[in-house]
Parts: C-alpha cells; sequence; structure tokens
C-alpha cells in the first residue's frame, strides 16, 4: 500500500509499505477514503516531538470502509467508519471513567518505558504519533490497521458525506473538549488563541455552549475572517496588544475563560518566544509557548484556563504565580474523543456544526508532501488540507 | 623590566579576582546546599510504610525487584489463570514454555540476544485466590525467588496484583550488566510482563503497534 512516511525533519514523502494484515481478534482494517493533515502534524515534520523513527507512517485523521475483521471485531464489512485518534481498549479504569485517552492498555508494554520515564506514567496510544504514543502505523495511508475496532470506530449513517464527518476523528470533538473544559456559564467571555481548525471549532462549540462572547487572537486574515463568520470577534496579534485590548473588550474585568488552541511551536515576536525558540532549535527539549503565557495573564482572577493545544516537554518561565494568586483552574488533555462521538455525530446530523467551512485544500494522498509544506509555511489559505488515498494528481 | 613588572601586575589582579570569584561561587552553592539539607534536620528516621524495594538505600547490587498493577476483574479469575502455569507464556515474552509436574514447574527462559537459559521452580507456599510464592530447585541454571500477591483494590476497581522477584544474576553483577543492556533484566522484564498480564485479563489481548503478523 502507499502511506505517507516520516524520514526526518521537513521530509515527508509517501512510500510503499506492505498492506496491514489482521493482528488481534478484535482488529479491523480499514480502507482509508479521506484523511487530513492536522495542526499537531506539524510538531512531528517540524522535528520537536521525540520518539519518531525513521519510516513511521504519520495521520492520525481518518476514515474509510471497513475491509476486514478479526474474530472479536464487531463491525462488519462495508461499513463507514470514522477511527477515534485515541487508541482505547474501553475496559481498563480510565476507559471506564470515559479518560479514553488516558487508556492503560492501549500503548505496548515494550513501549510504556519512555513515558513512564519522561511524564511518571505511560500514555495511551494514538496513531501515527510517535513511539511516545505506541508506534501505531497512521491513517495517511491505503490502509490501517484498527484495534478495539469494537469500542473506537463510530458507524456513519448514509446520507452523510466525508467532508461532513472526517473530523469527528480528532479537531472536532478536540475543539469541543476545549470548550467544555472552560465550564461556560451562560453570557461568559471565552477568548480562543489560535484560529487553526481546533480553535475555529473550540470557536463553534464555546458559542453553541452559552458563550456571550468569543473573542478570537491569529494573525492571518484569512484563518480570522473564518473566526469572524463563525460569530466571534477578533484580535490581529501582529497590530494590536492582545492584553490591553482583552481587558478593554471585557469590560476590564478579563475574559472568564481562555483556550490555548496553540501549543508548543506558538510563534509571535516576543522575548519569551525568542528563548523558547533557541531552546527547541538546540534541542534542550523546551516547548515555546507564548500563546500559553499570555493566556494565563489575560484570563481574570478566579477564571478556567483550558488547553487543546499539544505541548511534549518542559516548560521555562511558566507564570505559576499569576495562576496560583488569581485562584485559576487549568484543564487539559489529549481528548477523550469516544465520549464525545455520538453528541457530535447528532449534531451534525441536525445541521448545529458547520463542519466543511474550514476545508481549503483536497490531495491526493500521492501529493500529501506538498500538503504538509503549504500547511505549514503559507498557513494563511491552508488552513485544512484533506487526502484522498488512490486518486490521480493531476499536474 | 618595565614590561615583566606591568605583566607580573596584571597576573596578580587576575588570580586576586579568579580568587574572589571562585570563592563567591563556593560560598553561594554551600548557602544552598545548608538551605536545602543542613535545615529541620532529623537524626532518625523510623520506617514508613512504602515497600522495602522503593528505598534510597537499595545500592546498585540491589537484585530484589517488584512491580504493582490494577487490574480490572476479580481476584479469583486472575489467580486461576496465573496458577495454571501453561498460561503464563501468553503474556511473558521471555518465557518460551513452561511445562509442570507436580509442584515443579521448567521454564525455558529467553536470555540476553536470545541465549536459552532454563529455570526449574518448586512452589512454597500458595494461598488460593492470594498467594503464591516460589523458589528454584537446586537442579536450576539460575537462582531465583518469586511472590505473587492478589489483593481486593480499592472502590470496586478490581485486583492490585504485586509481583516480586529476588535472583542472583548469572555471572554476577557483569551478567546483571549484559541483561539490562538486552532489556532482559527481570525489573524490565517484570514491569513489562505484568502490563501484559493485565492487557490480557483486561481486554483479552496484547496490545501490539505491529502491523504485520510475522
Amino acid at each position: 500500500m502507499r502511506a505517507l512516511t516520516w524520514h526526518g525533519k521537513h521530509d515527508v514523502r509517501v512510500d510503499t509499505h506492505p498492506d496491514p494484515e489482521i493482528i488481534n481478534p478484535r482488529d479491523a482494517i480499514i480502507e482509508v477514503t479521506s484523511t487530513a493533515i492536522c495542526g499537531s502534524d506539524l510538531h512531528l515534520y517540524d522535528g520537536v516531538i521525540p520518539g519518531l523513527l525513521s519510516g513511521d507512517i504519520l495521520g492520525h485523521e481518518f476514515m474509510g470502509r471497513v475491509v476486514e475483521v478479526g474474530p472479536k471485531s464487531t463491525l462488519k464489512k462495508g461499513q463507514r467508519v470514522v477511527v477515534p485518534f485515541t487508541i482505547s481498549c474501553g475496559q481498563c479504569f480510565f476507559c471506564q471513567k470515559q479518560q479514553f485517552s488516558a487508556c492503560d492498555n492501549s500503548n505496548p508494554a515494550e513501549k510504556q518505558d519512555m513515558t513512564e520515564t519522561l511524564y511518571g506514567h505511560a500514555v495511551g496510544g494514538l496513531f501515527g504519533y510517535s513511539h511516545l504514543t505506541g508506534g501505531y502505523p497512521g491513517g495517511q495511508a491505503e490502509y490501517v490497521r484498527v484495534p478495539y475496532s469494537d469500542v473506537g470506530p463510530i458507524i456513519i449513517p448514509d446520507g452523510l458525506d466525508d467532508d461532513q464527518v472526517l473530523f469527528l476523528s480528532d479537531i472536532l470533538p478536540t475543539g469541543w473538549m476545549g470548550a467544555a473544559n472552560c465550564d461556560i456559564e451562560p453570557g461568559d467571555t471565552v477568548a480562543v488563541w489560535g484560529c487553526g481548525p481546533v480553535g475555529l471549532f473550540a470557536i463553534q462549540s464555546a458559542l453553541l455552549m452559552g458563550a456571550g462572547k468569543v473573542i478570537a487572537i491569529d494573525e492571518y486574515p484569512n484563518r480570522l475572517a473564518l473566526a469572524r463568520r463563525l460569530g466571534a470577534e477578533v484580535i490581529d496579534f501582529k497590530r494590536t496588544h492582545v492584553l490591553e485590548a482583552l481587558m478593554e473588550m471585557s469590560g476590564g474585568l478579563g475574559p472568564d475563560a481562555v483556550i490555548d488552541a496553540v501549543g508548543m511551536e506558538s510563534h509571535g515576536f516576543a522575548p519569551d518566544t525568542v528563548m523558547d525558540n533557541i531552546k527547541q532549535t538546540i534541542g534542550m527539549g523546551a516547548d515555546s509557548a507564548h500563546a500559553l503565557r499570555e493566556a494565563i495573564l489575560a484570563v481574570r482572577k478566579g477564571g478556567r484556563v483550558s488547553i487543546p493545544g499539544v505541548y511534549g516537554g518542559f516548560l521555562d518561565k511558566f507564570p505559576l504565580g499569576a495562576m496560583m494568586e488569581k485562584g485559576l483552574q487549568i484543564r487539559t488533555g489529549q481528548t477523550h474523543v469516544q465520549k464525545y462521538h455520538e453528541e457530535l455525530l447528532r449534531r451534525i446530523g441536525e445541521g448545529e456544526i458547520d463542519t466543511t467551512f474550514l476545508i481549503s485544500h483536497r490531495l491526493p494522498l500521492e501529493d500529501a508532501a506538498r500538503g504538509y509544506k503549504n500547511f505549514r509555511y503559507n498557513q494563511n489559505e491552508w488552513t485544512k488540507v484533506i487526502l484522498k488515498p488512490g486518486t490521480e494528481v493531476t499536474a | 623590566m618595565t614590561n615583566r613588572e606591568h605583566m607580573s601586575g596584571h597576573d596578580d589582579r587576575q588570580a586576586l579576582w579568579l580568587t574572589l570569584g571562585i570563592g563567591v561561587l563556593a560560598g553561594v552553592v554551600g548557602y544552598s546546599v545548608f538551605q536545602a539539607t543542613g535545615r529541620n534536620h532529623v537524626a532518625h528516621r523510623p520506617e514508613d510504610d512504602a515497600p522495602a524495594r522503593s528505598t534510597r538505600r537499595g545500592g546498585p547490587a540491589r537484585a530484589v525487584t517488584g512491580r504493582t498493577v490494577t487490574i480490572a476483574k476479580p481476584r479469583a479469575e486472575l489467580y486461576a489463570f496465573w496458577r495454571d502455569a501453561a498460561n503464563l507464556p501468553r503474556f511473558m515474552s521471555s518465557v518460551g514454555s513452561a511445562t509442570t509436574t507436580g509442584d515443579v514447574t521448567q521454564w525455558q527462559l529467553k536470555g540476553p540476544a536470545g541465549m536459552p537459559l532454563t529455570l526449574e521452580t518448586r512452589i512454597i507456599e500458595h494461598r488460593d485466590g492470594e498467594l503464591l510464592v516460589w523458589r528454584s530447585t537446586p537442579d536450576s541454571q539460575i537462582e531465583a525467588a518469586g511472590r505473587v500477591t492478589f489483593r481486593d483494590a480499592p472502590a470496586g476497581r478490581g485486583t492490585e496484583v504485586e509481583a516480586q522477584i529476588a535472583y542472583v544474576p548469572p555471572l554476577g553483577e557483569a551478567g546483571r550488566l549484559v541483561a539490562k543492556l538486552f532489556q532482559s533484566d527481570p525489573s524490565i522484564q517484570g514491569r513489562r510482563e505484568l502490563k501484559r498480564f493485565k492487557m490480557l485479563m483486561e481486554t483479552g489481548e496484547i496490545a501490539t503497534s505491529r502491523n504485520q503478523k510475522s
């Protein structure tokens, strides 16, 4: 089969790999019909997440048709399914508590040592996201072996297109959980850093959850325009002083809740960003977190800080004093996708959530490397890239 | 002459600054160490409630290793599965086969770099649903002892399974280092095998990211 493969920093190529086989009784094999490049794939592309090996298949947002099932799978050949990016067994303590991304069993035993040392506990398995999270071959491929297929994939009814439901795999529930972690009360003001796909879905979710005002922060006109279309007020951080503007736009109180939908490669010219980037470049394991620091300073006293943005290592100059003295609550984590699936599928079906407005490009899988490059370096125009296996590259 | 006097004066000043600098640095470090350790000194520390293997004074030669996992299954079911030695190779990747005759079990182990080793053990104590203690027989190639306990976990979380192994590394300390290097040291193997036991019991299978059967 053909699959997008990581070979090193800024070096991804579509290579030929052997087709996946059923290994465990609960496995299923999915023939991928649509897969997307995620903002968090860019952290892998930029080489700032450890534990990737040359030859690893990337991709964790995918859907397709069931083509083979193990004896314990409950799926049937021919069904259309969206697969959560989090691999969850459904039976451990964490899955039982619906903390699916913390699954205790999905990360193979021999791969757990790394995060047990780095984070104190072994994390759950994820598709296509380094050997820290299990080293599972990802979904930017023609076929994927899906473990625990009886609890993970969600079956898609006829009448819904791939484009409408594909983002149930990650970014829609991730934006939704980002907003849910804000414990929004009616009329609250919520500020969102980053108008990439997750930020845009967080904006939409916060408004659905009753926020009175959502303020979106980014620098790219196209992305700010998308946020405005959803009903957000926007701040361009390259022309406006963000902290001052947020205070003024929230009656001098500060936003009730803030969402960092940026993560570890925050940019924008600020002294802390420069220092973070130097350390990241020389491999000191430091994350860049200008957006998070700013969000913690901006949020009102007693406010809520939600972090759907991905971080992997350590952080310097964390405003711990502001967090404690202002009495903030912080909630974060990889998304518990399976917890939100059904509700979000229903809302898509009823036309409550628009999932297609952010798609800017559709490319054949063969053209994936070009997709990565543009999604990384032309963020204003390339807001979301969908890859289609089996389609021809047209010049 | 002038030149040399000038040079030596320069050297003296440099040495003075260097001495001062080192002095200040030593002072700062010394004060920090004093701050961290010197205050509120406790002369005698009574035993705490942690397992002995977590003590800070274990030393490098420690060859007792252990680990606890919580498994969301009833105690009786887990005990019964573990008690049947024929089941163990299903989750112990370092065990090729286990054959039991009476109280004695023969284990074919995969040692460092695939080196075959034989372990022969005898159950010396057992309580149904609670405890299994074994020790290697005099004929065994490896000298080792182990203890597996099964306790009810709090709040209906299932069972806490604790496995401990004490062993004499073949070829002594050097052998232990070789084993570590090949990740077949019991402390690494034991931890992983307990996790595989949990996977098998909770999910009916053992997680792998392999895409091909072989």
